[in-house]
């Protein structure tokens, strides 16, 4: 186990560096030139050469990506022959000079929307799937169970970004049941906050839900035909025992992997439902970054995102065993 | 061929297959299947349908004196630029309305949007398809090194945030593609956002084809042929190949529908072709302004593009169920 988690971590570095070499190749390649985009309309030549020096982005690549990759792990200074330098602390994802801020304190004040966005959708059609899936597995090739199947399929089938809209359009504009979203935190104002997030939280989990209806139910199915259910049920196991304890446990392992990939690719920026409820989290940041160019915090953002997906993968590796006794990770 | 079922001669153990399947190909079985399920067939003739719409818009915006570009400042008022009449201006000349503004034919820029939108995600799921199948196949039949590169490869690729990445890369790749002479404007924005979906999108079907490989090529026919001393092209194409047909098609079939939403998502975003070339999901995105006042405006791009991806994923799940031996059988 030791010597698995040990493989398994050192992995997760190396692609990690993988990920912010590529990352920081492609957005080194890019026929944009930052330092033009330092100066505005009254620019020189001369501005542009020291502003590019100020900067370190007259520096080979290499030596740009070594700087980088130190500062994620010593920190690094910016501007240090400036009589204000600036401390960036490891982790030290980079500086947004249009922003004069560090990407890690933008990435700091953009995630919590971000994160309550993720966590709440998720509960929510975990809830909602799992115990529906459950539902029209035991109501098998009954009307319930194709009423479930279907309303599933399409839900599926359904982009997030119009049922946003749709939601938008019905329930704020033409019935007036919610007032219009406007994020703040839910340590200032609980009421609005629930107000702005209960939308973009069933939006999120119908699409999502439909998904994990259909994945439970097939799981479900596989493991309800299984002879250790028939012997449960025969020495006289509860049924809601049969069903949680054997039946679900038995089929949890694809349903916890999608869950925890579902789960961090939300954490890194859930950028249309934002776009949509005008949410002020990272894929709003990241949109915006984009539209000014702005690619040290494109290339923050992308790495925090990359790095949820991997740790995420590293975590439900890892349950594997608990959910599962029969694995054994080696 | 594993999947093909010889005719039963007298006493031979494949006399009990069910007449259904006897004596039949696979695409014969599917096809019958495909036939006698009424969503399916539902869901064909729609799909079916928007294609034809699609190939003939040409003719029919000529049939019905329209265009998407030509502005009608007769159709909307001087000063708001409001279209005259209910439901966005429906009238004899504009049956579904004129754009806020200018006037535009909103039918005529569904019908050309329509055109781009199956353009793009046609030809994105061939080239995701194909490239599947070519790193799938070299993936699984070389193993070793070649199997690892590519499996590290397929790791970074799925650790990327694919919506931040495409919305922070489509702007440079289409100056690139322009440098590279493909025409300015919306054929260079159309090839980057197909190379950018193609380039992140092949790496499931990828590792699908290579746990298929692996397990194939351990089979007695492969044996064989490398006895009879096949050369490696005749064992993929010619022996592994055909195998793998009913997964490549399932894929096809339920990727489809995906990229089409995630085409709309995209545009949706502002990421696409320009105006006044518009997609059904530039058409949501600029509803937004406007749809408290003119409704249709969301609603009619968003239903035909709910209908298109449903009926396209109906048609999916039941080409999946048709081809699955195990159909029927549970």
């Amino acid at each position: 186990m030791a010597v698995y988690l040990f493989k398994r971590l050192i992995r997760v570095v190396v692609l990690l560096l993988l990920i912010s070499l590529v990352v920081f190749m492609l957005f080194s390649v890019l026929p944009t030139d930052p330092a033009r985009l330092t100066c505005g309309k009254a620019c020189t030549p001369a501005i542009i050469e020291a502003n590019r020096h100020r900067l370190g982005l007259d520096m080979p690549y290499i030596q740009q990506y070594w700087l980088f990759v130190r500062g994620l792990f010593v920190g690094r200074t910016y501007f240090a022959e400036s009589p204000s330098p600036i401390e960036c602390g490891a982790p030290c994802l980079g500086y947004s000079f249009k922003r004069g801020e560090e990407v890690s304190t933008l990435i700091k004040e953009n995630f919590p929307p971000t994160f309550w966005l993720a966590i709440g959708a998720f509960i929510l059609w975990m809830v909602i799937g799992v115990f529906t899936g459950i539902y029209a597995a035991l109501r098998r090739s009954k009307w319930q169970d194709k009423a479930v199947s279907g309303i599933a399929l399409v839900g599926y089938a359904l982009p997030t970004f119009f049922v946003g809209l749709v939601f938008l359009f019905f329930i704020v504009l033409k019935w007036g049941l919610l007032p219009y979203p406007s994020y703040v935190s839910p340590f200032v104002n609980l009421t609005q906050f629930l107000q702005t997030m209960i939308l973009p939280w069933i939006t999120l989990a119908i699409v999502s839900a439909a998904f994990y209806v259909r994945l439970t139910r097939t799981q479900m199915l596989e493991t309800l035909g299984s002879d250790f259910i028939r012997t449960a049920r025969a020495k006289g196991v509860k049924e809601r025992v049969v069903l949680m304890r054997h039946a679900l446990r038995a089929g949890l392992t694809p349903i916890v992997t999608a869950a925890g990939l579902d789960l961090a690719g939300l954490l890194g920026g859930a950028i249309i439902t934002e776009a949509v409820f005008t949410l002020p989290g990272l894929g709003s940041l990241a949109i915006s970054s984009v539209n000014d160019a702005d690619l040290p915090v494109v290339v923050g953002i992308t790495l925090v995102a990359a790095f949820f997906i991997v740790m995420a993968n590293l975590i439900v590796d890892l349950l594997y065993p608990v959910i599962d006794p029969r694995v054994r990770l080696t | 061929m594993a999947l093909t079922v010889s005719a039963p001669s007298p006493g031979d153990v494949t006399a009990d297959i069910p007449e259904e399947v006897a004596g039949r190909s696979l695409w014969q079985i599917t096809w019958n299947r495909i036939r006698h399920d009424r969503t399916a067939m539902v869901c064909l003739v729609v799909v079916l349908m928007y294609y034809a719409v699609a190939l003939l818009a040409g003719p029919i915006m000529v049939r019905l004196g329209i265009d998407p570009y030509s502005f009608d400042g007769s159709a909307v008022s001087d000063n708001a630029g409001a279209p005259y009449g209910a439901w966005g201006g429906i009238s004899r000349e504009h049956l579904l309305g004129v754009e806020w503004g200018t006037g535009r034919d909103i039918l005529a820029q569904l019908l050309n949007g329509l055109r781009i939108s199956l353009f793009i995600a046609t030809v994105s799921t061939i080239a995701v398809v194909v490239l599947g199948i070519v790193f799938g196949i070299i993936s699984g039949y070389s193993r070793g090194v070649v199997d690892t590169m590519i499996g590290w490869l397929i790791d970074i690729i799925l650790a990327f945030p694919f919506i931040l990445l495409v919305l922070a890369l489509s702007g440079v790749m289409t100056q690139r593609l322009e440098a590279m002479g493909v025409p300015e404007g919306n054929p260079a924005r159309i090839t980057c956002l197909i190379v950018l979906f193609s380039v992140f999108g092949w790496t499931y079907l990828a590792r699908l084809i290579r746990g298929q490989i692996l397990s194939l090529r351990e089979k007695e026919f492969i044996e064989s042929a490398v006895s009879m001393g096949s050369g490696t092209t005749r064992i993929l194409f010619k022996e592994l190949l055909p195998n793998l047909w009913p997964t490549i098609i399932v894929y096809t079939t339920i990727t489809l529908p995906v990229y089409i939403s995630t085409e709309a998502a995209f545009a949706y975003l502002g990421v696409g072709t320009l105006p006044p070339d518009v997609t059904f999901g530039a058409m949501l995105g600029n509803s937004v302004g406007y749809f408290r006042a003119v409704p249709s405006y969301l609603f009619i791009p968003g239903t035909l593009l709910v209908v298109l991806v449903v009926a396209f994923s109906l048609l999916g799940d039941a080409v999946r169920d048709a081809l699955d031996p195990r159909a029927g059988r549970v």
